[in-house]
């Protein structure tokens, strides 16, 4: 019973949350400071995670497709596994455990500190002020991070590829690219939107119902991790089956 | 007070509000009238701060009538509810100041966000603010992390009344300070209170705050109003259990009755 009723109470939260989206008035400010926080400051670790996935990608793919002569399947390998999967679900549980965490802390604070309900006396409304420029700024910024991540990643296995195992840069390159088609991308770009939009609504709602104190915020932390977690690699298989079938 | 029929600025009726099956507010009725000061004086856990939150609208009550002004707001929706909002400043226990924005932010942000008023402007009058609780404009730029209890407190102040509200709220405005502070954040209250004409909502146990910022004393037990005076009848109220409060005994019937000892 009492997971229907927090599914009724999240539900809830995220209609309100969306409403908010459309009516004035906006806060350009908190929107920009969000875009910063949550894009920019992530690049580092959507980086990083798309570079060595690459690189292994390529080195594990030439120990395995070596056994049936298959090595020149490598690019393709690394550029499709890359764009359609690793590169959104990667950068979209990064940024689960970056930034819905801290999205989660600091607005747990706020309401356990009474700046919420401060707010609110103050005439602004805290879904506009706090929870829109989150949702926006997460679900605009997502997609860009994996594309750069894309971009870092194939990079990676061609590195490999080409530094370690010896394969020509003019044609692994020509392969990387002739085999993607743009929907490869653009599907991959549209899970990142939604995990976006996941990690931020998630990141928010558990922050609003944080229960008192440090202990309160440090559960509405874990839960909003661990929530937003689940649900990007549940909507990851269904956007796939969306998309492909 | 002459006027025959004044309507009062707040009118609770029948208040009432329950979590889960504790019943927290059963039946509360208050009226405070234009420009007078009231405050509920009580225990911890008798219902003090939701009443405050009931009428500020930050809590709803499951019955009951809430007026300002004679409007009834408990069944008023959002943005109605924001307009009523604008009447109200509101001192929060711990200040809850916004700690990302600077001091002279926190004072403005009702001016610029509520009422959009233009930054420089809305800077100025929050220096002024900043001043009339007895502090240098130099705090202005700090971030309220930079500043003690009590400044922080004198902050919150200046914030409530930077819009110049007609009613002001003051949750346990004396709790943890030193008894120096807690007289110049009482002095100030009533200063700015009376500087504004505004009508004054607190609620505190602190019975030296209480008979300095108090022009009408009510006790709340147990979810209800049990007791409503004048300061200079307080000690003369005939009623054991303001008696047992103000004179902080720990035996008498508010214990008893609770079985803490």
């Amino acid at each position: 019973m009492s997971f229907f009723a927090a599914v009724g109470q999240f539900s809830a939260f995220a209609g309100l949350s969306v409403s908010h989206v459309f009516r004035a008035p906006f806060f350009p400010k908190n929107f920009l400071k969000q875009i910063v926080s949550i894009g920019y400051y992530s690049l580092p670790v959507v980086g990083l995670t798309t570079f060595f996935t690459g690189m292994v990608l390529a080195l594990q793919s030439y120990t395995g497709f070596t056994r049936f002569n298959a090595e020149s399947a490598i690019a393709s390998v690394v550029s499709l596994s890359i764009t359609r999967e690793l590169a959104p679900i990667l950068a979209g549980l990064m940024v689960a455990g970056r930034v819905g965490a801290s999205i989660a802390a600091e607005i747990g604070t706020m309401r356990v500190t009474e700046q919420i309900d401060a707010l609110r006396t103050l005439s602004v409304n805290p879904f506009k002020y706090l929870v829109v420029p989150r949702l926006i700024a997460g679900t605009l910024t997502l997609p860009i991070l994996v594309l750069i991540g894309d971009l870092i990643g194939i990079m990676g296995g061609y590195i490999v590829s080409v530094h370690v195992l010896g394969f020509s840069a003019g044609s692994y390159l020509s392969q990387s690219w002739d085999v993607l088609q743009p929907m490869d991308v653009i599907s991959g770009l549209a899970k990142a939107a939604v995990f976006g939009f996941i990690v931020t609504i998630m990141g928010c709602y558990h922050g609003f119902n944080s229960g008192r104190g440090a202990q309160g915020v440090g559960a509405a932390t874990t839960n909003a991790v661990v929530t937003s977690s689940i649900l990007i690699l549940i909507f990851n298989y269904i956007l796939t089956q969306v998309f492909f079938s | 007070m002459s006027e025959a029929v004044q309507t009062p600025k707040i009118s609770m009726r029948d208040v009432r509000k329950s979590f889960g099956t504790k019943k927290v507010l059963n039946g509360i009725d208050l009226d405070v009238a234009e420009g007078e000061s009231c405050v509920i004086i009580g225990g911890s856990g008798t219902g003090k701060s939701v009443t405050l939150k009931c009428v500020l609208g930050l809590i709803k009550p499951d019955s009951g009538s809430i007026k300002i002004d004679g409007t009834e707001i408990t069944e008023m929706d959002n943005d109605d509810h924001e307009d009523v909002m604008s009447k109200f400043g509101m001192l929060f226990q711990g200040g809850a100041l916004f700690d990302s924005l600077p001091v002279w932010e926190n004072v403005a942000f009702g001016l610029i966000h509520g009422r959009k008023m233009d930054r420089e402007e809305a800077r100025e009058i929050a220096m002024q603010k900043i001043e009339a609780v007895g502090m240098g404009r130099q705090v202005g730029d700090l971030y309220p992390a930079e500043l003690s209890g009590g400044m922080q407190k004198r902050i919150g102040l200046a914030r409530a009344i930077a819009a110049n509200p007609e009613i002001i709220f003051f949750d346990e405005p004396t709790t943890g300070l030193d008894p120096i502070m807690a007289d110049v954040i009482n002095d100030l209250i009533v200063k700015c209170v009376k500087d504004l004409g505004a009508t004054a909502l607190s609620i505190t146990h602190d019975m030296a705050s209480a008979r300095k910022i108090a022009d009408k004393v009510t006790m709340i037990h147990e979810g209800k109003l049990i007791w409503t005076g004048s300061v200079e009848e307080l000690d003369n109220s005939n009623n054991e259990y303001v008696d047992q409060f103000i004179h902080g005994r720990a035996e008498g019937p508010i214990t008893k009755h609770a079985n803490m000892v």
